[in-house]
């Protein structure tokens, strides 16, 4: 199978990715390569497949065959170890304009088995404005052999002189028959629950696929969603915040605890402790200290950003739960993302006004807004568990 | 416990992380052998800067036979070989020197305490005030030893002019013994010298304005504002005041103490205040107010230019949105 295979609903970029892979193809081999280019911007909606694309787009340009899925290359790239593919993750809250710095050095190498230095950048939208501007120089100026790939929900969430230098690869939302589909045959999941989890992702296609296959996160989904009808009182819409913020918090605390620890005992190795032997100093050496405040800050952010991705997770089923009674409301005949919930959708929708819904829709974007803005994450959902019982009040 | 004045020990340990308190013991020590010998010669040393061999020089008896003192501060960094050199010249101290040594407690330098402890030294634990009756206290015990007495009300008007700051506490007490005639210090005679508050907790301001008393509310709020108390911290007070208000008016009415209290997971002592601060809160209300709250913390955070203006404004809903029902 090609590596283009795991784009699900994505033909036509697939078709200008293959197009520019075989161009690149003629520019190794010496020909002119009309059609390559050595930025790209890759841009969808979350969970279109950004990082896939443009991962499978390497493959190509470093595959022999233009990508054919099953030669060392396209498994090195797959599996992220080949030596000409910088990939980077942003883990933080931001990227710094000096981790951009040590990229674009990075990037101005020659490629080692000769055909392309590829950097990666996942969440290029994360890079601040002077980081930004540091990634314009190489852009701009790049080596010959070198390509930048970076991905972002939007175009617009580049700088405009960036956003003019790449190509733009644009990925859609794919179809809810493409993702079961590729949830029936590629991970054995059976009909039923592909269509659910399919509609309850709404084209996400990751999610879609933790849907399906893990119970926990099914019912963190349904934990989520049995918030709109359990507010009755304002004691109950502040134990619900409670119950939202540690949950996050615990997703944080799961996925960040252990990694911690491991980060800072090899840090403090590197820097001495534990050494043994004639006249070492056993302590950390100089400079140790400092170094292990950085990395704490950097796993503090890390876990600020995983707890409110998490949050995010959940406020975003909260709004299709209301747009789906949006929908009910107005007679729009859509696809509902909560068809498992259809009773719960509509009588809603019998009880309340369009504009209840907007107000309550506005409420929940309101709150991710402040969550973005560094508000206290349960004084945030406080406010909006409260404007959800009672969107008037808003 | 303090130090024998009269007579005081060849070594002394004096143990406390107050720097004010450990300050004074040191001094009463010095101050008792300057009693007997105003000529003595005081050394005072920094632990970190101590080099071997120094102590037993400055220890070693002098030509015209005069007492010496030496304090080491920060004995908590001293270096391993003269931490063992102190614990050797404690066993056997010389004796025209008195040694003192100030330790902040803690595990840094152990040996140094556990050492000295052991050859013999006497060990002066100096305990820093935590509570407010333990600094109520301190005031009645500084004033007295000017002589003189402080009212119970008198004191309290001190503590919360001044702050908890020992240095400043006893300096103040000290003005007021100078400034004031009389036996006793009274309310009057603090309130000629100091008012206003220097500590304001988010808390205070939280009550005030959930039970409805805006200007006692806002006062309190310029004051914290004013004397740098953390803008983030009073909001985060005042949602958590509101947040009390929502979990025990909001639970079910059939639970009672202890059962109530696992269920909001408050102490029964705090639900009692806040079923008192209650009357006259109703659910839109609450929502009113926590949308202020909200807002206000998304203003201090930088989205707004003004943290004063919007701490002032939140505070300004949620008294409004208690409706006095």
């Amino acid at each position: 199978m090609s590596v283009f295979g795991d784009l699900v609903g994505q033909e036509r970029a697939v078709a200008v990715l293959q197009k520019a892979a075989a161009a690149a193809a003629d520019a190794v081999a010496g020909g002119r390569g009309t059609g390559m280019t050595h930025a790209w911007l890759f841009t969808g909606p979350p969970g279109s497949g950004r990082s896939n694309a443009a991962r499978a787009f390497a493959a190509a340009l470093l595959c022999p065959d233009q990508g054919c899925g099953h030669c060392d290359a396209c498994h090195q790239v797959d599996v992220g170890s080949h030596p000409d593919v910088t990939w980077v993750r942003p883990e933080g809250l931001s990227y710094s304009a000096k981790q951009t710095r040590d990229l674009v050095l990075k990037g101005a190498g020659a490629p080692t088995l000769g055909r392309w230095r590829i950097v990666l950048f996942e969440d290029a939208d994360r890079a601040t404005e002077a980081a930004a501007n540091a990634l314009l120089k190489a852009i701009e100026e790049p080596p010959p052999r070198t390509v930048w790939l970076l991905c972002a929900p939007s175009p617009d969430d580049m700088i405009i002189t960036i956003r003019s230098r790449c190509r733009v690869v644009t990925l859609r939302t794919p179809s809810t028959e493409a993702v079961v589909n590729v949830l029936m045959t590629r991970d054995d999941v059976p009909p039923d629950t592909a269509l659910f989890a399919a509609r309850a992702a709404q084209g996400h296609i990751g999610r879609a696929r933790r849907l399906a296959l893990d119970e926990e996160v099914r019912r963190r989904r349904e934990d989520v969603l049995s918030i709109p009808k359990s507010l009755s009182g304002v004691g109950d819409c502040i134990t619900a915040a409670e119950r939202l913020v540690k949950t996050s918090t615990a997703d944080a605390d799961a996925a960040t605890t252990a990694l911690n620890e491991v980060e800072t005992t090899e840090l403090r190795q590197v820097y001495g402790e534990g050494s043994s032997g004639k006249g070492l100093n056993k302590g950390l050496v100089r400079g140790g200290a400092g170094a292990l405040k950085e990395l704490e800050t950097m796993q503090k952010s890390r876990a600020t950003r995983i707890k409110r991705d998490s949050l995010d997770l959940a406020l975003l089923d909260l709004v299709a739960f209301y747009r789906d009674v949006l929908a009910v409301q107005f007679g729009a005949q859509v696809e509902l993302a909560n068809e498992d919930r259809r009773h719960e959708v509509e009588t809603l929708a019998r009880n309340s006004s369009p504009v209840d819904t907007l107000r309550r829709t506005d409420a929940i974007m309101l709150c991710r807004e402040r969550l973005a803005a560094n508000v206290n994450p349960q004084i945030a959902v406080e406010a909006m568990a409260l404007a959800l019982r009672d969107p008037n009040l808003v | 416990m303090l130090p024998d004045m009269a007579n005081p020990a060849p070594v002394t340990l004096v143990v406390g992380d107050e720097e004010f308190l450990v300050d004074r013991a040191v001094g009463s020590i010095v101050s008792a052998v300057r009693g007997t010998d105003p000529e003595a010669e005081v050394h005072d040393l920094v632990g970190g800067k101590v080099e071997i061999g120094e102590l037993t020089r400055l220890a070693s008896p002098s030509l015209f036979e005069d007492r010496s003192v030496v304090v080491i501060r920060s004995a908590q960094d001293l270096q391993k070989d003269v931490i063992a050199e102190i614990v050797k010249y404690t066993a056997h101290p010389a004796d025209d020197t008195v040694l003192i040594l100030a330790h902040p407690g803690g595990v840094k330098g152990k040996a140094l305490v556990e050492g000295v402890k052991k050859a013999g030294a006497e060990v002066v634990t100096v305990a820093k005030p935590t509570k407010p009756g333990e600094r109520l206290d301190f005031i009645k015990a500084e004033v007295r030893r000017h002589g003189r007495t402080i009212a119970p009300a008198a004191a309290q008007a001190l503590l919360d002019a001044v702050g908890s700051d020992l240095r400043e506490l006893a300096a103040a007490c000290g003005q007021l013994a100078f400034d004031t005639s009389g036996k006793n210090i009274d309310e009057a005679a603090v309130a000629r010298y100091h008012r206003g508050r220097a500590e304001v907790t988010g808390f205070a301001i939280s009550d005030l304005a959930v039970e409805g008393r805006l200007g006692e509310a806002l006062e309190q709020l310029r004051w914290a504002v004013a004397t740098g108390v953390a803008p983030v911290l009073i909001v985060s007070a005042l949602a958590g005041g509101l947040r009390s208000l929502a979990k025990v008016g909001g639970a079910p009415r059939n639970l009672r103490g202890a059962q109530l209290a696992g269920h909001v997971g408050m102490p029964p002592w705090k639900i009692d205040r806040v079923k008192r601060q209650l009357s006259g809160w109703g659910p839109e209300g609450i929502s009113i107010a926590m949308q202020a709250v909200a807002s206000a913390d998304e203003q201090v955070k930088g989205a707004g230019t003004d943290p004063a203006y919007a701490l002032e404004r939140a505070v300004q809903v949620i008294a409004a949105s208690r409706t006095g029902r």
